[in-house]
């Protein structure tokens, strides 16, 4: 007997084994993967005992998220508040113990709640700081952001306003917004809304961009030399564009006429016959240098954002097989119909505002110690030196004959030159709506801002030159008055 | 060194840790150290010099080690308790007076277990009418979906504890009965014709019902064994009627686990009777077609019982979509707690339990999920410590068994082992994800009356055992 009780023995040391194995596995070898699961709140509760830094706005002073602590001693938990309720809902977003985080209090959540290198937190340990969150300093601008807003008037649509020079983003404005500090009572609530207000339609909503990429157009034959400014090519209308009559807006025939008038009355017929003489892959290669194709290099979290570039009808990014004379104008077929987010187009203008230099855009200024000095600085950062200054030269002043004399006059500023371009895309199962566009940059001389404005399915008639571009001077005045 | 001298210097440093848990737990709590840490130690010091009194009285050459491990668990719960809820460890520290009390009791009314064979067949029903009272109307119970309590009055009792020693006890003297003709001395080599017709025709229909039945791997090899050893123990052609005791217990199992619903405690007793069998007959063979029968078995309720196929996905997939914060909410919430606790812990009190707002993070923390609570606090070290110490509670378990002289006396001291230590398994198995999770305690940490109290008595049986074994050797001085 005792032969068998000693093997029984040993088998219960095996079992143990595979306990104290198991125990291993879920304390140390898969303790981060457990630690990083969705469903696992214990980060969050542990971050609610610590006061999460604030965000401000580019002036330093304005909270547009601060703290409320409710309790005491050991049970005394911080929640989120957000002073300007949803006018900053789609940059800031919020952060809530049982509905996560989005948008920039999910990017900079690390330094929100204080996370230090490993050298700091043994010091901060050691010397028994309690941990506190930095504070974040943004650059968006209140007056320009509410300045935005009114312009939209409540119809769903999108502003971007951005630093050509240093890509710092001015404003992110898309409506419709929701109220973050109502996310904890009525998630449900927002999420299902129709009117989609979670959705940040500057940076993961597609549309039409029309005219306006006329710019992309112009800037990758410009720079390739397929055409100069004063290359004179037909402007008749209708066109036979791959086979398929292509009319110009209202059917007007210009006859002969250089490119930079063709651009600034948008003739498309003209600028289809371009987009051939460019070719397909050299128009995709510029699109690629204006960041076309993926994620913008925003501060911003990945699943908020959607690359702008050429989609077939099943929704696919392709780079070939398109129809390219239709591309060139914005628009496109089946086989590939050209789509971008209002941030996109943003920074096409701002790319072109900078001399040809793409930088990337960033929503975040600095990030901040509790006793004010700067623990992080974001500096300009080089994204892609798109086209030649030479060309960005040429290509602002043809737009800035857009604003003076062409489609674009309602954009024009008094005492500062504006540089822009308008677009009205199509929309709708009958192309019963129109998205009018407007992206321009300002002041032509030394630009200091660019701007990208569009509205979501306006009735037929309204232009991007009489919708979009009265928004965008509203902006430009609010940041380039002061 | 007397054994009990022994005995009395395995306390010391269970009431030094007693006190030093209270200490850190109160430490967090208040950010002073009070009296009452030390008050702690001292009172359940006293607590165990009294019981050790008492053995060095009436048991005096048992084992020496097996009374402070025991307390060294009760004072490691006791500690976790006080940690999740000082009112908890208040109740649980009075169990723990009412289990010495039993302990005591048990140890006075049973000078000789051989007694308990008498009784063997009252103490079966008794068991099991035990087992089956959590599913009478009035005072049966349902816990997340198991029948594992009953409510008498005030009090809520779960009979499982108290049935597992009855069982075994049963078990022990039947098996000491029949176990020697249970199987037979090995025959002479059977002719050449017979052999191939004993082995020959099984592995053709074993191969078929594969082929045909077009089984999965597990099934084939659970199959295989099935029929290996089938074969095995019907070439030693056992009568049938001694099949009986096997068949009505996995039977039995099988039935615990449709009527109170819980594979934890139906693994523990067959386990335990699997043990036993083992060792009253020495043949691998037998316990190879009660596992295969019982694996069978619960691989068939999986897949045809919702509740139990319910519980088995959880377990399989607890991270699923729709899953998480429901029925795998538990078990989740148990490996999210000892990911937190990584190699060393947070620290006693320290840990995150308590959700802002009321409630704690995890579901019974102070019964199902200690051990999370534990792997959460003092880390894998501490967790891998506590594994330690049943491992050594098992060790002295074995090794009394073997120094037990009569048939009895080892089966008593060889079931009740090993059904500690599945229970042991099965919960902390559960815990860790090793098998679906199920409602059993953790011997002695656990929070609960009747948990303590009957594995007080466990422990008394194994001293009286362990009491009459080192005696006899003294006498015939083979142990000094």
């Amino acid at each position: 007997m005792n032969r068998q009780i000693a093997q029984l023995f040993v088998l219960t040391v095996v079992l143990f084994g595979v306990l104290v194995a198991f125990t291993s596995r879920w304390t140390v070898f898969e303790a981060q993967s457990l630690e990083d699961n969705t469903a696992n709140r214990r980060p969050l509760i542990e971050e609610q005992k610590t006061p999460r830094g604030l965000i401000f706005a580019r002036d330093g002073r304005t909270e547009l998220a601060r703290n409320r602590g409710v309790g005491r001693g050991e049970d005394r938990i911080f929640t989120r508040v957000y002073p300007a309720g949803g006018l900053f809902a789609h940059p800031i977003g919020y952060s809530f113990i049982r509905n996560g985080r989005r948008s920039l209090e999910l990017f900079r959540n690390d330094d929100l709640v204080g996370e230090e290198d490993e050298f700091e937190s043994i010091l901060s340990e050691l010397e028994d700081r309690t941990r506190e969150g930095f504070d974040v300093v943004t650059n968006l601008d209140v007056g320009a952001t509410q300045a935005a807003v009114q312009g939209l008037g409540g119809r769903k649509g999108a502003v971007v306003a951005i630093e050509p020079q240093t890509g710092k983003v001015r404003v992110m404005v898309s409506v419709p917004e929701y109220d973050p500090n109502q996310v904890p009572s009525g998630f449900g609530q927002i999420e299902r809304d129709p009117n989609q207000p979670l959705l940040n339609r500057t940076t993961q909503e597609l549309y039409p961009p029309g005219s306006t990429f006329k710019v992309v157009t112009a800037a990758a034959a410009l720079d390739s030399g397929k055409v100069a400014p004063t290359t004179v090519i037909d402007g008749s209308s209708p066109k036979t564009i791959s086979g398929v009559p292509l009319e110009n807006a209202g059917g007007q025939s210009f006859g002969p006429l250089s490119f930079t008038d063709a651009l600034t009355n948008s003739v498309n017929t003209v600028f289809a016959q371009v987009g051939e003489r460019t070719g397909r892959d050299t128009l995709v290669e510029y699109m690629k240098r204006f960041g076309f194709y993926k994620d913008p290099e925003l501060d911003y979290p990945g699943f908020q954002m959607v690359p702008s570039g050429i989609l077939n009808g099943n929704g696919d990014y392709v780079e070939g097989g398109f129809d390219v004379g239709r591309v060139a104008i914005g628009q496109g077929g089946l086989e590939g119909e050209i789509r971008a987010s209002p941030l996109q187009m943003a920074l096409v203008a701002a790319a072109i505002g900078n001399r040809g230099r793409l930088l990337k855009p960033a929503l975040t200024d600095r990030i901040l110690r509790k006793d004010g000095r700067v623990k992080e600085r974001i500096e300009p950062d080089l994204q892609s030196q798109v086209v030649k200054p030479e060309t960005a030269e040429q290509l602002g002043q043809m737009m800035s004959r857009v604003v003076e004399e062409g489609t674009g006059t309602a954009a024009a500023l008094a005492g500062i030159t504006v540089a822009g371009k308008t677009g009205t895309a199509e929309v709708g199962a009958n192309r019963e709506f129109t998205q009018p566009w407007f992206i321009a940059f300002a002041p032509v001389e030394n630009p200091r801002m660019a701007v990208a404005v569009t509205v979501e399915r306006q009735p037929p008639g309204s232009a991007g030159g009489t919708v979009a571009a009265p928004i965008a001077r509203g902006v430009l005045e609010e940041l380039l008055g002061g | 060194m007397s054994a009990r001298t022994r005995e009395l210097f395995g306390l010391l440093p269970v009431s030094l840790l007693v006190a030093a848990g209270f200490a850190a737990v109160l430490a967090t709590r208040t950010q002073d150290v009070s009296d009452a840490t030390l008050t702690y130690g001292a009172v359940f010091l006293g607590l165990c010099v009294v019981a050790h009194l008492f053995i060095r009285a009436r048991l005096p050459d048992a084992d020496p080690y097996l009374f402070p491990l025991g307390a060294l668990l009760a004072a490691i719960g006791l500690v976790l308790i006080y940690r999740i809820d000082a009112e908890l460890a208040r109740e649980q520290a009075q169990w723990f007076v009412v289990g010495l009390v039993f302990f005591c009791g048990t140890i006075l009314a049973i000078r000789d277990h051989h007694v308990l064979e008498r009784y063997r067949y009252t103490i079966a029903a008794v068991s099991i009418a035990l087992l089956a009272a959590p599913r009478l109307p009035g005072i049966g119970g349902q816990v997340n979906g198991a029948f594992l309590a009953i409510e008498l009055g005030p009090i809520q009792f779960q009979p499982a504890e108290f049935a597992k020693l009855g069982i075994i006890i049963f078990l022990a003297s039947y098996l000491r009965a029949t176990g020697d003709i249970l199987v037979r001395p090995r025959l002479r080599p059977l002719p050449f014709q017979r052999q191939l017709l004993l082995y020959g025709l099984p592995a053709l229909l074993t191969l078929l019902a594969i082929l045909v039945l077009d089984l999965s791997v597990a099934a084939s090899v659970l199959l295989v064994v099935f029929v290996a050893s089938l074969v095995a123990v019907l070439r030693e052609r056992p009568s049938p009627k001694h099949f009986g005791p096997l068949l009505l217990v996995w039977g039995l199992a099988m039935l615990m686990l449709i009527v109170i619903r819980d594979l934890g405690s139906s693994l523990m007793f067959f386990g335990g009777f699997l043990a036993l069998l083992y060792v009253a007959t020495g043949r691998l063979s037998l316990v190879g077609v009660g596992a295969t029968m019982f694996f069978g078995g619960a691989v068939f309720f999986a897949n045809n019982v919702a509740h139990v196929r319910e519980r088995v996905d959880i377990w399989l997939d607890p991270f699923a979509r729709g899953v998480v914060d429901n029925e795998g909410y538990q078990i989740a919430q148990s490996l999210f707690a000892q990911a937190d606790g990584g190699l060393f812990g947070q620290g006693f009190g320290q840990a995150l339990l308590d959700i802002p707002g009321g409630g704690t993070i995890l579901p019974a923390p102070h019964t199902d999920l200690i051990y999370a609570v534990l792997a959460n606090e003092a880390g894998l070290f501490g967790a891998a410590g506590l594994i330690g110490a049943y491992l050594l509670f098992v060790f002295r378990g074995y090794k009394t068994a073997m120094l037990a002289s009569d048939g009895f006396s080892k089966l008593l001291v060889v079931g009740l082992t090993a059904v500690f230590a599945l229970q042991v398994f099965v919960i902390v198995g559960g815990v860790t994800r090793v098998i679906p999770l199920t409602g059993v305690t953790l011997p002695f940490v656990s929070y609960g009356g009747s948990s303590i109290v009957a594995n007080m008595v466990l422990l008394a049986l194994l001293l009286i055992v362990s009491d009459h074994a080192r005696s006899e050797r003294i006498r015939r001085g083979g142990l000094v």
